[in-house]
């Protein structure tokens, strides 16, 4: 039998904002143990929370980038459960009434565009860390987590495999990113994913049981349990058994999951409304002074770069990956007009410069203007594409400019046919072999030639024009 | 007469007068809390060397001009507030080692106004209880009959207020701990509306009930207090951002003209008839000085134990969650794993009541029993808001008893719960509706035991209550009586 999968994720984001969600300590990562600690969010007794408005307006952003319909009143709730990372005995969170609900974000997959549903975005604090160390029998708690501010998105079980469930992620994880509200970190855990995972026979309609899954910290990681789960269920359906209904753990080294704790275990968190906070109440002209503030989201830039300038998808997926790359590729474009070039050369050259010296594209060396000069002057003849490389490599060191460059290095191209001519004519009396093995048919070595003019000329011949005065040359002879 | 017997408006024209220091008004508090305390144990803490401290300071800021009502007046504080550097126990064994890094709000204030902290008073165990006698410190005798409760739970500092043990006290009122106390130790107590005063540093028990007020030894000193306290906080969001009035302008303005409702579900068989008496004679003196009455109803009154016991534990299973063994306060030794220490440092450092109370708050929120419990008293909470709004319509404030009896002896009720649970019958309706409620003293039983009348006004309308408790003491000044010690 065929079995179909059914996922939905839940997300949970770290929102960028300086201090945490109810106090007024850093959200820095990597601080010492508990030095970003204070009172409140070391739960001591008698203090109290103090929403933080810039989480709410974080948190807003994700909510109309995905689509969703805003509360104009929405609560805080407390989930109660004792653990030492959970200073107070319960996370502040938000219960019946999410700040915002009913989304979809579309995902491009291999068959196209799919729309996934969003079921809610909320806000809640952070937990704390527990550190087990092994070998003393010692738990050690690290606080400075605690009460740093986060989103969790929750989607519909809208998607059907794990190509989807990693596409949505990824698509989820580039507008959080886009809109500058989470670093999107996954191994530091500003960015993670749990996983409702059930299948059902191929055609049907009911839902199976459905397991969750936890501990996946790597987009990679998300698609490789999503698959392992599904394997799993479908041996144990096709063996006669029944799915249980559980949390799974998914360990990567061993590429399995194993169960955490089964439903009859699972925690009774009591809900209720968090007396401590009061509503948060969000006009309609504060939701559009949000929007106001919005970047236009990877999609639809994606989709404009396309319809506009005329590139190849894949250009304008490398091209969006960062808000920063979409910026330098138009202001680029704006100055010389030449899309595919620029894209060229940005994909090419430039991401390559980026990954190799480990810089953020803010910290690119070389304008867009500049760029687009270096562009105009290969299109308009002065030097060549390949004599470019080299002056842009120049660029990128120095700072200089590209026509700076090309003149004091005496760089121009030499497209003058009778001063290629005599080159021409001093190559081919230079390698007499050759040129017989060329007239006899050896084809290739017309590559030879061009190189040879090329050296002689220190790169700087034009190619077109090379190339047309040897095959004139050559077949002249 | 002793500075310690006198009230803050009195010490604070005698100091401005040059006829006092603070350090003897502080010195002759400390001499009396010598000589009685030993009798009453009002006090879990006292803090004579940094009291001593802020008296001279406060002398020194009374030199220079720069004094308020409260700079140099002794006051004692419930020991359910955070004060900076000093223990902060909440009666509770689970506490006892705890200080806390920072002071409550109201502490800061009353430091900032210049007020000397004299210790932290007795209280039962996380407010949970009306006698006192919950305390993990051991009990506080009533002033007026050592064999007698104080009330509770903020019973330390009205048996310190009636004892002259300080000037005027702090105290935390989520069901009535502040006017019940207040009524059988023969002092005034006011629980400000909800919002009124920052919660921020109050230990907290049931968060959408508690306040903060105070107990003083008349209503001028009441409004004095007030001013103190009131006050928008943001670390606290619950709390009302509007500007509160001077309170001071409240008392001795005359409520000729008011009309003042009787509700008659407060008037019920099984109040003691001396309380009755009392409060039937309150009544005609405010009908003396042009108060009108009439009856009233308040329907959902008979849900109010009901819904209290049901909301107050719910928000205490969750508020005392954190008190787990893991960063402050007591830890069971030798337990072998986490979940052990847990239930460990828990059933050490809990008294009977608030595990009580832990395990009816957590099976009220349970899956499966939340609809029928938590959600229902909220839903009910609500309706008897509305009572209250349709009663204010036509009256500016109520009139009830504060207690159906007058104080009881210790370890009377102490087996039966729900016994002491009604002795907060007439005060649990002010917190679920967040209005303010005053205990006002007005006569005494023959056997010699302080009774008090409450009145109760609409959101923010505290002025009123401060107009009718000065009217009432012109008449009949019962607030000047002390017990013989
Ligand atoms: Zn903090």
């Amino acid at each position: 039998m065929e079995f179909e999968p059914v996922i939905g994720l839940e997300v949970h984001a770290q929102l960028l904002t300086k201090s945490k969600i109810f106090c007024g300590c850093s959200t820095a990562f990597g601080a010492d143990p508990n030095s970003h600690t204070c009172p409140i969010c070391l739960g001591m007794p008698g203090v109290l929370p103090a929403l933080n408005r810039k989480v709410v307006e974080y948190a807003m952003k994700m909510a109309l980038a995905v689509h969703c319909r805003i509360n104009g009143a929405s609560s805080f709730a407390r989930k109660n459960y004792f653990y030492p990372d959970l200073p107070k005995g319960y996370q502040i969170s938000q219960y019946d009434l999410p700040l915002a609900e009913k989304g979809c974000v579309d995902v491009d997959l291999e068959e196209g565009r799919k729309r996934i549903g969003i079921t809610r975005v909320h806000i809640e604090e952070d937990a704390g860390k527990s550190l087990h160390d092994e070998k003393t029998a010692y738990s050690y708690v690290d606080l400075n987590r605690t009460g740093v501010p986060l989103i969790e998105i929750v989607s519909e079980p809208d998607m059907r495999s794990p190509e989807e469930g990693a596409a949505y992620l990824r698509r989820l994880h580039e507008i959080l990113v886009y809109l500058e509200i989470c670093d999107g970190n996954m191994e530091e855990g500003s960015f993670r994913c749990d996983a409702n995972v059930s299948i059902r026979p191929q055609g049907t309609e009911r839902f199976g049981t459905r397991t969750e899954l936890k501990n996946m910290n790597s987009f990679r990681n998300v698609q490789l349990a999503l698959e392992y789960e599904i394997e799993r269920q479908a041996q144990v359906l096709r063996a006669g058994g029944t799915v249980v209904q559980e949390t799974r753990l998914w360990d990567a080294a061993a590429r399995v999951t194993h169960s955490m704790r089964g439903k009859e275990e699972a925690h009774d968190y009591r809900y209720f409304p968090d007396p401590d906070l009061v509503p948060i109440v969000i006009s309609d002209e504060w939701i559009e002074k949000i929007r106001a503030t919005f970047p236009e989201l990877p999609m639809e830039k994606r989709d404009r770069f396309i319809r506009e300038y005329d590139i190849p998808r894949y250009d304008a997926q490398v091209l969006t990956a960062a808000r920063a790359l979409g910026d330098f590729f138009e202001e680029t474009v704006r100055h010389c007009g030449k899309p595919k070039t620029a894209s060229n050369w940005i994909m090419g050259d430039i991401l390559a410069l980026v990954k190799e010296e480990k810089i953020e594209i803010q910290d690119i060396p070389v304008s867009p203007k500049a760029l687009a000069e270096m562009i105009a002057l290969i299109e308009d003849g002065t030097i060549s594409g390949k004599i470019a490389k080299d002056v842009f490599q120049t660029m990128w060191k120095t700072g200089k400019d590209a026509r700076f460059i090309v003149e004091e290095q005496g760089l121009v191209q030499i497209t003058d046919a009778a001063e290629l001519d005599s080159v021409i004519d001093t190559v081919l009396a230079a390698h007499p072999r050759q040129f017989e093995e060329f007239r006899n048919g050896k084809a290739p070595l017309f590559g030879f030639f061009v190189g040879q003019v090329m050296k002689a000329t220190k790169g700087k011949a034009n190619p077109q024009t090379v190339n047309e005065l040897l095959k004139k040359k050559l077949s002249l002879r | 007469m002793n500075l310690n017997e006198l009230t803050i408006h009195e010490l604070r024209d005698k100091l401005a007068a040059g006829e006092t220091t603070a350090l003897a008004i502080a010195e002759a508090v400390f001499r009396r809390i010598d000589a009685v305390e030993s009798k009453i144990h009002a006090f879990i803490s006292l803090m004579r060397e940094s009291a001593l401290e802020e008296a001279a300071a406060a002398d020194r800021r009374i030199a220079a001009g720069d004094a308020t009502d409260l700079t140099g007046i002794p006051i004692a504080v419930k020991d359910v507030l955070c004060t900076k550097g000093s223990p902060t126990t909440c009666g509770s064994r689970i506490l006892e080692n705890f200080v806390p890094p920072y002071d409550a709000t109201v502490i800061a204030k009353l430091k900032a106004a210049g007020a000397v902290i004299i210790g932290k008073t007795n209280m039962d165990e996380f407010a949970m209880g009306s006698s006192t006698e919950r305390s993990a410190f051991g009990l506080t005798r009533n002033p007026w009959d050592l064999e007698r409760i104080p009330g509770g739970s903020s019973g330390g500092s009205a048996a310190a207020m009636a004892a002259d043990e300080c000037i005027a006290a702090i105290g935390t009122d989520t069901g009535g701990s502040i006017r019940q106390p207040a009524s059988l130790c023969g002092v005034v107590g006011l629980k400000p509306t909800y919002g009124l005063v920052s919660r921020y540093g109050l230990v907290a028990f049931a968060s959408s009930l508690d306040q903060i007020g105070p107990f003083a030894k008349d209503a001028e000193d009441c409004a004095i207090m007030l001013n103190a306290l009131a006050g928008h906080d943001p670390k606290d969001s619950t709390s009302v951002p509007a500007e509160a009035p001077d309170y001071r302008m409240f008392p001795g303005r005359e409520a000729k003209g008011w009309t003042v409702g009787i509700p008659k579900e407060y008037f019920v068989e099984g109040i003691d008839p001396e309380i009755s008496a009392a409060v039937n004679g309150v009544i005609a003196t405010l009908e003396r000085l042009g108060v009108a009455f009439r009856e009233v109803s308040l329907p959902r009154t008979k849900y109010c134990v009901a819904v209290y016991y049901i909301i107050a534990p719910s928000e205490a299973s969750s508020n005392l969650a954190r008190y787990d063994g893991v960063r402050y306060g007591f830890r069971s030794a030798g337990s072998r794993n986490l979940i052990d220490m847990f239930k460990q440092s828990r059933l050490e450092g809990f008294g009977s009541e608030v595990k009580r109370r832990i395990m009816i708050g957590t099976y009220s929120l349970s899956a499966g029993y939340y609809d029928a419990y938590y959600k229902k008293a909220s839903q009910v909470r609500t309706l008897m808001r509305q009572d209250f709004d349709e009663a204010f319509k036509t009256c500016d404030a109520l009139v009830t008893p504060v207690t159906p009896t007058p104080a009881f002896r210790i370890g009377e009720k102490m087996d039966d719960p729900i016994q002491m649970y009604l002795s907060d019958i007439f005060t649990l309706s002010t917190n679920l509706a967040g209005l303010p409620g005053i205990s006002v003293p007005c006569g005494y039983t023959t056997t010699g035991l302080p009774i008090g009348v409450q009145f109760m006004a609409r959101h923010f309308d505290e002025g009123k209550l401060l107009t009718i408790a000065s009217a009432l003491e012109r008449e009949t000044p019962f607030e000047k009586r002390r017990p013989a010690l």
